[in-house]
């Protein structure tokens, strides 16, 4: 029992960082019809920066918020100079212009910091706490915590607020928007400033557990992808369940079968669940235009 | 002046390519680039028949290259079958499973399909990565020697390694891009074709969408299956990394740079691509980010691809 519990948590710690990849995934295929490979490359930056600031003097809280800060411009850098100008380009192009910006973030990095494994400390110390003879990290309880607080954020921010509707409306139809005097353009940049934002934040977050170095990005956006279609491509509520999901199903598949495969048994996952809602779990059925 | 069909004219083109262009080779390194060009290639024109000619992405098909590969690397050794054979055996069991994986996932559309492929090229990978005692996993394993050369050194064709897969695996390319070219214009052709444009439309005219897609996919799956067989051979060595994300990725890149509606295209695409990172080792430090960069750019703006991009330019330069 308490083994079911062990795997419990570290499922829902890295199943936080997971959803957290996979609303970034959400918000900017939202905006712009557009799946941001580069997304787990927000995670990394996140992470190495804080590093970065934190081993050059910066206090942790500051050293977060500067990479947090940095990314988010990165996030808004890259929509204008890469996916503005290839507006209405075909999915295969998309997919391959910002795999294009996540090679070339990757090399950047590697170029501006190094190739070494980095960290840097827990925000609550170290020291286990122990629940019903399982333990959990503190940073675990961050990184979930994190995860949550960021999902009824933007709850929150789509439902409640004037500027979260606009949103809305910009994903629902680009042309309407614009016609009832939205500014899309802003729009866009807002979400690719929040997406990457949040990458960062799980990359601040994450990263006293699993470490970071210039080449772990790939790894969160495939991992941050799968969650996102599992749930249902578009939909928030869709990638926190999904997030989830992935990294229970890592868990208890490197629990009780073989730490080899975690990664296969997610993706095992997935095929059967698109073999039945081939929209995942949430999503909107889609209709062909003829 | 006899005119010549753009089927010919591709044609006439690779095989002139593969023919003249060891004339200019200043050393025998640069026949291993070809041959690498050449292997490539071969995947490359698989992904045209898949995504240039019916719309369907795909982002798992190194999955068929590792499956071609080890084939060679283990059919041998353990079952005693010749290398050449194992080729052929790669690629039908590459066949059979793109018709078993194909059947549920050509269902799914746009990045849902990608993510399905993903998942299983990923599968792939983990199981040869994975499988120590069969495959030796991460570290990779030898490939036994295709023994072709000896038997044309006996004919009285004395030919260096080199040489060898150079021409070897330029033969193969000529003849996948024939057979891909034939395929564009025949009746299945145009019919992957009509539901690339309108799945609901090409249904109405009768045409079985489903079978079709999956017909694509499994030739797509040998081509890439071949292709994974000839650089195992080649190399007489693989690893797991010829089945990983990035290798699918490439491919994919190759195919959409250089243009992925025609053979040609995709084919200078897969060449640019091998030839850059060659290029670019004198500025190590920067490849990726010139990679990445080279990336995005083309795709912004030549959409269509370099070669059709360029040819463009060109003919509305004679006008």
């Amino acid at each position: 029992m308490s083994e079911l519990l062990q795997f419990l948590f570290s499922g829902v710690t890295v199943g936080a960082v997971y959803a957290l990849v996979a609303l970034g995934f959400t918000i900017i295929y939202n905006a712009s019809d557009v799946v941001n490979f580069a997304q787990g490359e927000f995670v990394m930056l996140g992470g190495m920066i804080t590093w970065f600031a934190h081993a050059a003097g910066l206090p942790l809280p500051l050293a977060a918020l500067s990479a947090i800060v940095v990314t988010a411009a990165l996030g808004v850098a890259m929509n204008k100079l890469m996916i503005e100008p290839a507006r209405g380009a075909p999915v295969v192009s998309l997919i391959i212009i910002t795999i294009g910006a996540s090679i070339f973030i990757q090399g950047g990095t590697q170029l501006i910091f190094d190739k070494q494994i980095h960290s840097f400390p827990a925000f609550s110390g170290d020291a286990p706490i122990r629940v019903g003879g399982a333990t959990i990290l503190p940073q675990s309880l961050w990184v979930i915590g994190g995860a949550l607080v960021v999902f009824l954020g933007l709850w929150v921010f789509f439902t409640r607020t004037l500027l979260g509707r606009a949103v809305l409306a910009t994903s629902n139809n680009r042309l309407a928007a614009q016609l009832v005097g939205i500014n899309t353009n802003f729009v866009m940049t807002l979400s690719f400033a929040l997406s990457a934002g949040i990458g960062a934040l799980a990359g601040v977050l994450a990263t006293p557990i699993t470490l970071v170095a210039y080449n772990v990005g790939i790894g969160f956006a495939l991992k941050g992808f799968a969650g996102a279609m599992l749930g249902g491509m578009g939909n928030p509520k869709g990638a926190l369940v999904g997030g989830f999901a992935i990294g229970l199903i890592e868990a208890m598949t490197a629990g009780y079968l073989s730490s080899q495969y975690k990664d296969a048994a997610a993706f095992i996952v997935i095929l059967a669940v698109l073999f039945f809602l081939p929209h995942g779990l949430f999503g909107r059925k889609s209709t062909d235009r003829v | 002046m006899m005119k010549i069909s753009p089927k010919t004219a591709t044609l006439l083109v690779l095989t002139a390519l593969v023919a003249i262009t060891p004339f200019f080779f200043p050393s025998g390194y640069y026949y291993r680039v070809g041959a690498l060009i050449f292997v490539n290639g071969l995947a490359v024109t698989g992904i045209v028949i898949l995504t240039g000619y019916a719309g369907q992405i795909s982002l798992g098909h190194a999955g068929f290259a590792g499956i071609g590969g080890y084939a060679c690397a283990l059919a041998p050794v353990h079952w005693g079958i010749h290398p050449a054979l194992a080729v052929v055996l790669g690629a039908a069991i590459s066949a059979g499973l793109a018709y078993l994986v194909g059947r549920p996932i050509l269902r799914l559309k746009g990045y849902y399909l990608g993510v399905a492929t993903l998942g299983f090229g990923i599968l792939v990978s983990m199981v040869l990565n994975n499988e120590r005692d069969l495959t030796r996993g991460p570290d990779g394993i030898e490939v036994p020697e295709l023994g072709l050369r000896a038997v044309l050194k006996d004919w009285g064709l004395n030919l260096s390694n080199g040489e060898f897969w150079y021409y070897f695996c330029g033969l193969f390319l000529i003849v996948g891009a024939w057979i891909a070219l034939n395929l564009h214009s025949s009746p299945a052709g145009r019919a992957l074709r009509a539901l690339h444009g309108s799945e609901v439309a090409a249904r109405t005219v009768g045409i079985d969408v489903p079978r079709m897609k999956l017909q694509a996919f499994v030739i797509s799956a040998v081509y890439a299956s071949v292709s994974g067989s000839l650089l195992a051979l080649q190399n007489k060595f693989i690893t797991p990394d010829v089945a990983g994300f990035m290798h699918s990725i490439e491919m994919v890149t190759m195919a959409v740079l250089g243009g992925v509606g025609s053979v040609l295209g995709a084919i200078f695409g897969a060449g640019i691509l091998t030839l850059l990172p060659q290029v670019l080792t004198v500025f190590a430090e920067y490849e990726q980010m010139v990679l990445g960069l080279v990336m995005v750019l083309v795709m912004i703006f030549l959409r269509e691809g370099l070669l059709p991009s360029i040819l463009r330019r060109l003919r509305g330069r004679g006008e």
